[in-house]
């Protein structure tokens, strides 16, 4: 192997491919050939950083240089000055958010929002190049196998995964070792262990950037399951609008065929195991595992009622295990480090790490993967940099269109399993959006609930009428045409979906709207009896008024598209409120700042 | 691949490769590499750090590179920093004298105090 | 020795086989919990969660598919579930067409019945928008609704699963998701076998026969028709039902006196026409086993099954007996053998089936099935559409006498009567066959082993020195079985009967429909066949060859079965159908 003294890594992951990185990888192949530094110097594409809001980002070891927001004009000068005089290019390099601290001064891992994370699961995400085993197995890769089949019996795998209190990633927490242990615990001639990729959650990408950065440990980890609970065969479902994932996953399996890890006789014992991609069309109830199974099959994608549960009588009628893929993300460190060096991280109740994705009114959108128990303002804060333009914080809604919002009240609790849920959240699959003071809360559980609507596969009557009904209600509210007794029946229609829905996900579809309902009940009642929407946000519920600061320029009235402001020059103009289509031309083109939204 | 054997000897094969992006205990080789420095040959001498840290198949040793640290005369420099260890900064190296800082001092931890800045300037 | 599970349902120990629903296990502790999407033994799925109970898990589960286990501890009747169902049903309301007056189905609907149970206040409560669906009226024999419809499924799992078709299922999802062909089609437009019977599935109107009673009403008007009407033999193990009749009870006296009194000229019976179908079927498989003809030979009397056959199995096409079914040669002989001798011109006659079936609406339609311009039947009605007529025209059907059929094509064998459960072609044949073949009397005439409800009965009967394999299948997903194994070498018959319909005619598509609940108790295809066998055991004459007035039609008409005369009137031919349209 050729001896390099520098390697650039280039993300290539998908929010990085989309603005632009493919290109950079180009550029900065072709640059460094042109200075002769082919010999020297190595190209890698990379997973996925974390720090999607500086894509697209390239980092330059051996200093360990993070460059953000990298254009491909940019790559002349990074090759001329870093690579070729060894000339950090200050203008590129990464500068904190919160505390406008460089990492030119320090290294990447004393980044705020890098400081505080604790990579587990990510590990390898920007740091290997994923479409090479090789540098998966010189970062400890299917080592975990090889000591799970060679020193470990089925029994101890399941019962190390027990004891490193792992819990299911995708949603409802619950624990791996013991769904394992049901799916053992089924004779039969053939089980199935399956890999859900079919994430759903709006904004959530965890489980593509490790597909993308990391597929090889997905492989890994579904082997080791498939040894501890008796399966030789593996199914990774994967949405079909992640093309590279399924590119690098469909990669990664010749390679682990062309070396053995998977096939006939892995390490020469008498375990075989395979593994097949499916790709699904993006709906979203096909996250729910029966719904998956359901798709694998062919048939049209819907939950059925559990029990029989999927260990007993699962794919193809046998039993099967379905984890999720940061669940599984987890589960080589743990044999290999052991299930106590697990339970070091986080809490009693929630062991380990979690990844969220980081999005909203936040300075730092992204991946964050931190320890279980970090408090849900170190993560905003801290990690995620805070709320930009100076706004105010209003609540952080967690956990998708399952979950719940958070209001500022509670942001010094710990972020775990049961402490979400018993604030009405949910870990969820881990999104986190956060909000602040424009953000309307009875708007916000209309776009959770709108989405719900639209995913709902329409197979029982809560979720197919019930939430249709309920969104019916929130649009009225949020259209002015709110009537009194409205909440009520919300919480009725929530109450009663919760209880009687089929499947998880119509279970938990209320989730958003009873949230809100419970911390911000004050504004559905100003929508509802005051038609006023505090927030500002809801269009319906919005007058734009001419205040004394008006000086007459009649820019806005030349500005309106429907002649819906009058006056003379010089003297203060007046709306028309029955004429105005609330559009805000009038208040974006005012230089005098005389244009109030009430 | 059917054995543990297999597997390790994979991982060695491709350790030293990424070494640099995992490795916070690294020996580290910082060669100036301004203008001034590469006028007076820092180039060659880089390359033959590279060459000689291969063929021993060294690992936990980075090359890099820096700009001009103000004292031109005395290019090419070279700093060595082994993990724990004060910088030692050797001038005027040209790659005849790369074998034996390696061997001397990355391999063996003994500095070659005759390259080194402070017999220059003594 | 069973494996018993103790569980306690509202405080009442009960004990049941492993294995059992909370449903089935409520029942016997004389706990209803109130259904809508479950079907027995044809649609399990718990979706419309109608009979959620309280286990003390985190959500309710349903009652239908829950499987009981020891120790548990099921709540059936809690303020929450009462609101629960409540909503449930109110919001199914919400998006429902609520013309219940003019409905199909009202009266006998199941949501309807529902709402009466639960104590629905107010049908708007969850009032929003609600989706609006063209009616699907193409088809020849099944209308579909689906502004009725509430999403149960029962009639995609009826189907798929029973029916092996599959024509029907859900498309798009969520509030948009509705059952229909793939691509919108309409069912006239795919390979749907009319069979109806996700119409019996069907538990609110969504799912009716296209209606032919306003013909019917018409031909009984027109003075210039000689109306003649002719009900399948399984009609009368049905029709009291509409009348609030219990299931079982035959009606055949009142049967003929009712449709006499709605004015047709002719009260024929189909009993006959089952008969004729015996001699011709049954000279038919004699002759294919002694010239070496196509075996094993298939019954032909089941239009649904035909066109299964024709769409679905077009290779055993040449095993179906040539053989019209028995309403359409009864028809031929009605527009021949009857005018001939009554002198009538057979241009002026209107026969009109009663039939428990909507699959003869279609095959009344084929062109091959008449002669001389003229349809062999003009119309078809269901039982259903009789007992509306019967209804409409104020005839009190409990207070009839009993009356007998015309004659002389309404005197009928027990062996013509059995037609309308499944194994009853089959034992009929078999009763003539043997006497035929062997020249001896048979005795007792009763065939068990093709009697009953198991999907596939087989049995091997001599006959003399000859040994015929038989086998009956009943539901196309049977029969579908059945050929498939005749397919790849594990089987092989001589004689073979299918009929579509699970249970035979009796459980037709057009026959009164039974609802979820009393299917729990009652299985109508077993009760329904034993009002036909009883009929059967009380004639005079228990086989067809011995039915005097077809020995008549023989003698004085057609001359002898299969004879050239008897072809050209009483036989028929099958084409090959694309599974899928251009």
């Amino acid at each position: 192997m050729d001896f390099y003294r520098s390697q650039v890594l280039v993300c290539g992951g998908t929010g990085c491919t989309s603005s632009g990185s493919a290109k950079l990888i180009e550029r900065f192949e072709a640059q460094i050939a042109e200075k002769g530094l082919d010999k020297e110097v190595k190209v890698v594409r990379t997973g996925c950083f974390g720090l999607c809001e500086a894509g697209p980002v390239v980092i330059i070891y051996p200093e360990g240089t993070f460059y953000s927001r990298v254009k491909e004009e940019d790559v002349d000068e990074i090759v001329g000055e870093h690579l070729l005089k060894g000339r950090k290019v200050q203008r590129l390099v990464y500068v904190d958010h919160k505390t406008h601290e460089s990492s030119v001064q320090k290294s990447l891992n004393e980044v705020g929002f890098y400081k505080q994370q604790m990579r587990v699961a990510l590990r390898n995400c920007g740091v290997i190049d994923p479409e090479n085993i090789d540098e998966y197995i010189a970062f400890d890769g299917y080592q975990a196998l090889a000591k799970a089949l060679t020193e470990m019996t089925p029994e101890q795998v399941i019962d190390e995964v027990l004891k490193s209190g792992l819990r299911g990633r995708g949603g409802a927490g619950f624990p791996t070792g013991k769904k394992w242990q049901f799916a053992r615990a089924s004779q039969a001639e053939h089980k199935y262990f399956v890999c859900n990729a079919d994430e759903g959650d709006p904004g959530a990408f965890m489980d593509r950037s490790l597909l993308e950065g990391d597929p090889h440990a997905i492989l890994e980890a579904m082997a080791i399951g498939g040894y501890a609970i008796g399966a030789d065969e593996g199914w990774i479902y994967v949405r079909a609008e992640y093309p590279i994932a399924v590119k690098r996953l469909e990669k990664a399996i010749e390679q682990a065929h062309e070396y053995g890890l998977l096939g006939k006789n892995i390490f020469g014992t008498d375990f075989s195991f395979d593994i097949h991609i499916r790709l699904g069309a993006g709906a979203f109830v096909c996250g729910e595992e029966t719904a998956l199974m359901a798709s694998i099959e062919g048939k049209r994608g819907e939950p059925r009622p559990k029990p029989p549960f999927p260990a007993v009588k699962g794919l193809f009628e046998s039993p099967t295990n379905i984890n999720n893929v940061e669940t599984l993300g987890n589960i080589p460190q743990i044999i290999l480090k052991g299930a106590d060096w697990f339970r070091s991280i986080g809490t009693e109740r929630s062991t380990g790490t979690k990844v969220f994705a980081l999005g909203g009114k936040i300075n730092n959108t992204g991946l964050v993967e931190i320890p279980m128990g970090t408090p849900l303002r170190t993560i905003i804060e801290d990690i995620g940099g805070g709320i930009p333009n100076g706004k105010k914080f209003k609540a952080v809604q967690t956990g998708g269109p399952s979950g719940g919002c958070i209001p500022a009240s509670l942001l010094d609790i710990p972020v775990e399993y049961d402490t979400l849920t018993s604030v009405g959240a949910m870990m969820g699959s881990g999104g986190m959006i956060v909000l602040d003071e424009d953000n309307c809360m009875v708007d916000i559980a209309r776009f959770f609930l709108d989405f719900t609507v639209d995913e709902s596969c329409g197979k029982c009557t809560p979720c197919r009428i019930g939430t249709r009904r309920m969104l019916e209600i929130l649009e009225r509210i949020v259209n002015g045409k709110g009537e009194e007794g409205d909440i009520e029946k919300l919480e009725n229609l929530a109450e009663n979906i919760k209880n009687s829905a089929l499947c998880g996900l119509g279970q938990t579809a209320p989730n958003p709207v009873l949230s809100t309902i419970k911390f911000f009940r004050d504004e559905y009642e100003a929508h509802i009896r005051e038609k006023r929407c505090p927030a500002h946000h809801c269009q319906a519920l919005l007058n734009y008024e001419i205040t004394d600061a008006c000086r007459g320029c009649t820019l806005c009235a030349r500005n309106c598209p429907v002649n819906a402001i009058s006056g003379t020059v010089k003297q203060k103009h007046v709306i028309d409120t029955t004429k105005c289509i609330k559009c805000g031309q009038c208040m974006t083109n005012c230089k005098f700042n005389a244009i109030i939204k009430n | 691949m059917k054995s543990l054997a297999d597997l390790q000897a994979i991982r060695q094969k491709t350790l030293e490769s990424i070494n640099m992006r995992k490795d916070e205990n690294a020996a580290r080789v910082v060669i100036g590499m301004a203008t001034c420095g590469i006028a007076a040959g820092a180039r060659p001498v880089m390359l033959a750090f590279m060459d000689e840290i291969k063929n021993r198949n060294l690992q936990h040793v980075t090359v890099s590179q820096t700009g001009c640290i103000g004292m031109c005369r005395y290019e090419p420099m070279v700093d060595v920093i082994l993990p724990g260890q004060e910088k030692v900064t050797y001038v005027k190296v040209n790659p005849d004298m790369v074998g034996r800082i390696v061997t001397e001092h990355i391999v063996n931890g003994n500095p070659v105090q005759e390259y080194t800045i402070g017999a220059a300037e003594g | 020795m069973e494996n018993l599970v103790k569980l306690t349902i509202d405080g009442i120990n009960v004990e049941v086989p492993a294995g059992t629903t909370v449903l089935e296990a409520a029942k016997k502790a004389g706990i209803k919990i109130p259904t809508l999407c479950y079907l027995k033994d044809i649609n399990q799925i718990g979706a419309c969660r109608m009979c959620v109970v309280d286990t003390g898990a985190r959500a309710f589960g349903a009652a239908c598919v829950l499987p009981v286990s020891n120790g548990m501890n099921v709540k059936t009747n809690t303020p929450k579930l009462r609101d629960a169902r409540r909503v449930n049903l109110e919001l199914l309301l919400s998006n429902h067409d609520k013309k219940c007056l003019s409905c199909a189905r009202n009266q006998k609907c199941e949501l309807q019945q529902m709402c009466i149970d639960l104590g629905v206040e107010d049908t708007d409560t969850f009032k929003g928008k609600m989706n609006e669906y063209e009616i699907d009226d193409l088809s020849p024999s099944i209308v579909r609704n689906n502004n009725k419809c509430i999403l149960c499924r029962r009639c995609v799992a009826a189907c798929i699963n029973t029916q092996a078709v599959g024509v029907i299922g859900p498309v798009n999802r969520g509030f948009k998701t509705q059952i229909k062909s793939a691509w919108g089609q309409s069912l006239n437009d795919v390979a749907c076998i009319n069979c109806g019977q996700c119409i019996a599935a069907c538990p609110t109107g969504a799912l009716y026969e296209k209606d032919s009673t306003k013909e019917v009403w018409d031909m009984l008007a027109n003075p210039d028709y000689i109306t003649v009407v002719q009900p399948a033999p399984a009609v009368r193990a049905a029709l009291g039902e509409e009348f609030g009749m219990p299931i079982g009870t035959s009606v055949t006296g009142k049967l003929a006196a009712a449709l006499r009194r709605l004015g047709f000229t002719k009260v024929f019976d189909v009993d006959w026409g089952a008969d004729l179908t015996i001699m011709e079927e049954g000279t038919e498989l004699l002759g294919r086993l002694k010239n070496g003809g196509v075996l094993p030979m298939i019954t032909s009397c089941s239009p649904g099954w035909i066109k299964f056959c024709e769409t679905y199995y077009p290779e055993f096409i040449p095993n179906l007996s040539s053989c019209k079914s028995p309403h359409e040669m009864e028809g031929a002989m009605i527009k021949s053998y009857w005018a001939e001798r009554e002198g009538i011109d057979p241009h002026k006659i209107r026969v009109i089936s009663v039939m428990p079936c909507t699959a003869k609406k279609f095959e009344a339609k084929r062109p091959e099935l008449g002669h001389d311009g003229m349809a062999d039947v003009d119309a078809v009605i269901t039982t259903r559409e009789l007992a509306h007529m019967i209804k409409q025209a104020g005839i009190d059907f409990l207070n009839l006498p009993d009356e007998d059929f015309d004659n002389v094509l309404g005197e009928s064998s027990g062996a013509g009567t059995i037609f309308g459960a499944t194994g009853g072609v089959m034992e009929a044949a078999l009763r003539t066959v043997y006497e035929v073949v062997t020249g001896k009397t048979l005795d007792p005439v009763e065939f068990h082993e093709v009697r009953g409800i198991k999907g596939v009965k087989e049995a091997a009967v001599k006959v003399g020195d000859l040994t015929v394999n038989v086998a009956v299948a009943h539901g196309t997903a049977n029969a579908a079985k059945l050929l498939d194994s005749i397919k790849n070498g594990e089987k092989t018959y001589q004689f073979i009967e299918v009929m579509a319909c699970p249970g035979g005619c009796v459980t037709g598509g057009g026959q009164p429909i039974v609802d979820a609940q009393t299917r729990l108790e009652i299985d109508p295809k077993a009760v329904r066949a034993k009002a036909l066998y009883d009929e059967d055991a009380g004639k005079p004459i228990r086989k067809s060859h011995e039915n005097p007035s077809v020995k008549a039609a023989y003698d004085n008409y057609l001359g002898s079965p299969n004879s050239h005369k008897a072809h050209e009137l009483l036989h028929t031919t099958y084409t090959a159908r694309a599974k899928y349209s251009k």
